[in-house]
């Protein structure tokens, strides 16, 4: 893989060449999913290719192939500088990049069972026997469960003189519950909904997830919300679960912090930021309780975020994103930095695959644990606490929420007293973070995947991190998607 | 770049691949196969602050196969098509197929029927498309640009241009091919508190006009500066065929015989009734000359026309073999590949329009609201098919039947049931690229009470 990229560097370079690096993937996957007692789907998936990007009199080229002979990989150097020069048709101002040292490294995420070591029946046994034991709850009429593992590893090359060479092992399980009954449905998901809980680990995760212990409760939980009440409409105070703030933090906070978006490259499709530059440094984005982080390191813990080196060969970074609910930090790239004066990027710029080009990207958006314990955090007089998110919907420059979510609960004097079904609410970002008002431990602290993160034309699926604990709000409008 | 798609995998060459298949799946003593063969070559010039800033291109192929042994299924993909790729992943296949569960509704392998291919399809391969280089693209961009920049504002898009190769082939005869191109060009005109937007596909990059969406989006932008704040509520609104597009789109997953089995869809206990209103026929129909796609489904059955709403009644499901088979019908051409776990559904929308245009709708509407487009639209109740999201680049007040001005963006909760139960008219249908549901053909809808819930900050 070294000499395909070190090859497709010399390919490249030309006249007017000022910068080129080349990205060699390997992925494999495997995916086992079971629908009501059956396999619902099994896939070994394995996918190789090369991604040359270069910059030619101020402008990027890319062009992508999984044709890797010499040929292929000449042809698609070719290409990638043809496309820089036809972008001069419509330059306006060379594009500068942020200085960045050079690198020689391997790294391999941790990884304590390699998932493809375990057999795909023993994988599937397990799935099915989570399968059954949600059935096992009358009402149930869908039990799905599934499992998704990737082992991917990267040659990243540069004519800076990086050669890095990467390894990420990522896990996901989990399982959802679905209950039909008189024109009404309702589901609920262990460990979170939209395929359950991804990290940067192998077959561990599953281990760690004790996912057949909690079926029960679950599949009992989808088939009471039938009997629960509906949630009520008006401002309450509101308690979210860790992983429901993981998702909160992701849309209102790591979207508006992307600088490229900021900048207007994504006007046209994910669109802008509230977080215009005059803001920084200067904005009261949240409570005092409130600090951010955006990190990419290994210490942060192993999240869908975490790597060594971004796809620009910048080293993995801790950014502070809001410091005692200040927002004092973007997530940048090499270009992007330089164009905001800044000497160095933050390490955050990413790619789906081979085929794409990186962009700026969440790496792992956290919330910093709080000194409250959750008994602290449920003792209200009157709240609703709000488990598993169901539903998501942001504006495009990231001020409007709402979120559904799978269950409620009525919390009085810091016990729950009843159960709600249909939960939402919805807000502001800047004004839902200032009415933060406690935060668990870090023992209630844990670090999410977001496995499906959208952006960029043509669109490219990122994972990402985000760490929370459960935290309550002062005042929040709740259940207006229900409302009129 | 490489060799031309067509040349690298055309009809003979995805037959040649199979061949090997074949021959190595017979190695390991196993009879029934099947292989999905697929390749794009996609490219994508975009720009924003009136300036190129991404130009990429990208070229794939796959080789998925899918053994049957003794009632279990399971499937194994690549993208080296050489000998040993192809050696390597007949043995990933067949080797996690045999370590599955058998599936006791799991069907044999479709069985080959010769099947004439409607001429409509050969018009969705243009080779100029196929060809289109970078330089087209980018001075394409640059006339974008000019044009928003005339206006003193800020231009931002993207012009896409493709080809792609999809063969599905098995070991009871069964072999198809389909090829087509594809071009979207869209443009967002950025002035100082207001944007517009404007979006359109086509199969011949030709047939678009950058320069006219880009005239038509900053347009909007300027129509819609200076936006005032009108308080959420019920309003009648003019959605253009976008923003019908990306919300009405959310619901066709349900036209699916198994996702009424798994008690997932919205037509539990609506199938045979009237659930939307009397002007509201909808279609799947591949070979409409506005749709795209390949004319058979992931198991290789070829698609059928269906009605899925006739005159606001439900009619017609979209069934896989395996759902066909339960139900005791025939199957409609809509299956997606095994093993999945969602069935079928629909691929190829296409509403029956009416004859009013937009600015029709404007002049009969007393007080309302004009949609260019809708974004981030999410399903908030799967039954009553609630779905949340907010308006987006180009938001309008209509009073006394003119466009006066631009009105800050709305979140809306609306009920698709209710919406298509409160259409007051309908323009003629046109093929509509929006960016949160496939293209679909589909009118603009002047509807009633439609239900903005909060405003946002612009």
């Amino acid at each position: 893989m070294k000499d395909l990229a070190l090859h497709a560097l010399d390919a490249v370079a030309g006249a007017g060449v000022t910068y080129a690096d080349a990205r060699v993937q390997e992925i494999r996957d495997r995916q086992i999913a079971t629908k009501n007692g059956k396999v619902g789907h099994a896939s070994g998936n394995e996918s190789m290719g090369i991604g040359i990007r270069v910059l030619v009199f101020g402008c990027w080229g890319f062009a992508a192939t999984d044709d890797l002979t010499p040929s292929g990989i000449a042809s698609a150097a070719r290409l990638a500088r043809e496309i820089a020069q036809a972008s001069v048709a419509a330059r306006k101002q060379d594009v500068v990049l942020a200085p960045e040292q050079k690198f020689e490294s391997t790294w391999v995420s941790p990884c304590r069972i390699d998932p493809f070591s375990i057999s795909a029946d023993q994988q599937l046994a397990t799935l099915l026997a989570v399968d059954a034991e949600l059935r096992r709850a009358s009402g149930v009429t869908l039990a799905e469960t599934s499992m998704h593992f990737e082992r991917r590893r990267q040659v990243f090359a540069s004519t800076i003189g990086s050669l890095i060479d990467q390894t990420r092992y990522t896990a996901g399980a989990g399982y959802s519950a679905l209950s039909y009954q008189d024109g009404e449905i309702q589901r609920r998901s262990y460990p979170n909904s939209f395929g359950g809980q991804y990290q940067l680990k192998g077959y561990e995760l599953v281990e760690e997830l004790q996912l057949l212990e909690n079926a029960p409760r679950i599949a009992e939980e989808a088939v009471a919300l039938h009997s629960a009440d509906q949630c009520p409409e008006g401002e309450f105070d509101l308690i979210l679960d860790s992983s429901q703030l993981g998702l909160q933090i992701h849309e209102s906070i790591g979207h508006p912090i992307e600088l490229d978006r900021v900048l207007g490259s994504e006007a046209n499709y994910a669109g802008m930021s509230f977080l215009t530059l005059d803001q920084l440094g200067k904005l009261r984005y949240g409570s005092e309780l409130v600090n951010v982080v955006c990190d990419a390191r290994l210490e942060h813990g192993p999240g869908l975020g975490t790597f060594a080196f971004d796809d620009e060969g910048v080293p993995a970074q801790s950014t502070g994103i809001i410091r005692h609910g200040r927002f004092t930090g973007y997530m940048t790239s090499r270009e992007t930095a330089a164009h905001v004066g800044q000497t160095r990027s933050n390490g955050c710029m990413r790619a789906d695959g081979w085929a794409r080009i990186p962009l700026i990207r969440m790496t792992n958006v956290s919330l910093e644990p709080g000194r409250q314990t959750l008994e602290e955090v449920f003792d209200a007089d009157h709240a609703i606490y709000m488990q598993t998110n169901r539903s998501w919907s942001i504006d495009d420059k990231r001020y409007n929420f709402q979120f559904g979510c799978e269950i409620g609960w009525e919390i009085r004097n810091g016990k729950r007293v009843r159960m709600l079904k249909n939960p939402s609410y919805s807000g502001i970002s800047t004004e839902f973070w200032n009415a933060c008002s406690a935060i668990a431990g870090p023992e209630h602290w844990t670090l999410w995947g977001v496995p499906n993160c959208g952006k960029g034309q043509p669109e490219q699926v990122m994972g990402t991190g985000h760490g929370a604990s459960p935290a309550r709000f002062r005042k929040i409008k709740i259940g207006s998607a229900y409302a009129g | 770049m490489p060799d031309d798609l067509l040349e690298e995998l055309g009809p003979q060459r995805c037959e040649a691949i199979f061949e090997q298949v074949m021959d190595c799946v017979r190695g390991y003593g196993v009879r029934d196969v099947e292989a999905l063969i697929a390749g794009g070559e996609d490219a994508l010039t975009r720009f924003a602050g009136n300036t190129i800033h991404q130009n990429v291109a990208e070229r794939g192929v796959h080789l998925s196969i899918r053994p049957v042994i003794e009632g279990r299924t399971a499937r194994a993909s690549t993208n080296r098509l050489d000998a040993q790729g192809i050696r390597d992943v007949v043995e990933a296949a067949i080797g996690i197929t045999r370590l599955m569960e058998p599936d006791p509704e799991l069907l044999p392998l479709a069985a080959g029927r010769d099947y004439a291919e409607p001429e409509e399809l050969q018009k969705r391969f243009f080779e100029a498309t196929a060809q289109a280089n970078p330089q087209e693209r980018a001075l394409a961009a640059a006339e974008a640009i000019a044009a928003v920049e005339d206006k003193g504002q800020t231009a931002a898009g993207a012009y896409a241009t493709g080809s792609s190769v999809f063969a599905l082939l098995n070991s009871e005869g069964i072999s198809r091919w389909y090829a087509e191109t594809l071009a979207r060009f869209s443009v967002t005109a950025l002035a100082a508190d207001s944007s517009g937007w404007a979006k359109a596909s086509a199969s011949y990059h030709g047939d678009l006009e950058p320069l006219e969406l880009a005239v038509r989006a900053a347009r909007k932008a300027d129509l819609s500066r200076e936006p005032r704040v009108l308080p959420a509520g019920r309003y009648t609104v003019v959605l253009e065929p976008a923003a019908v597009l990306d919300l009405v789109g959310q619901m066709f997953g349900d036209f699916s015989a198994t996702a009424l089995r798994d008690g997932r869809s919205f037509l539990n206990e609506r199938v045979g009734k009237k659930i939307f209103g009397d002007n509201i026929s909808i279609y799947d129909d591949c070979f409409d000359p506005y749709q795209s796609g390949a004319p058979f489904d992931g198991e290789g059955v070829p698609r059928r026309r269906l009605t899925l709403v006739e005159e606001g009644v439900v009619r017609e499901l979209a069934y896989s073999r395996q759902a066909a088979a339960a139900a005791g019908v025939t199957p409609t051409g809509h299956g997606y590949p095994l093993p999945n776990e969602v069935g079928e559904a629909p691929a190829n929308i296409v509403f029956r329009g009416g004859e009013s245009p937009v600015e029709e709708m404007v002049k009969s509407t007393e007080r309302g609201i004009l949609v260019t487009r809708l974004w981030y639209i999410r399903e908030v109740d799967p039954y009553e098919k609630i779905f949340t999201g907010m308006t987006r680049d180009g938001t309008f007040l209509i009073e006394g039947g003119e466009v006066t001005g631009g009105v800050r963006n709305f979140r809306f909760n609306q009920s698709l049931i209710e919406l298509l139960s409160h259409v007051e008219a309908l323009s003629p249908a046109v093929r509509a690229s929006g960016e949160e549901g496939m293209d679909m053909v589909v009118p603009a809808m002047k509807v009633s009470d439609f239900n903005f819930t909060e405003v946002t900050k612009f």
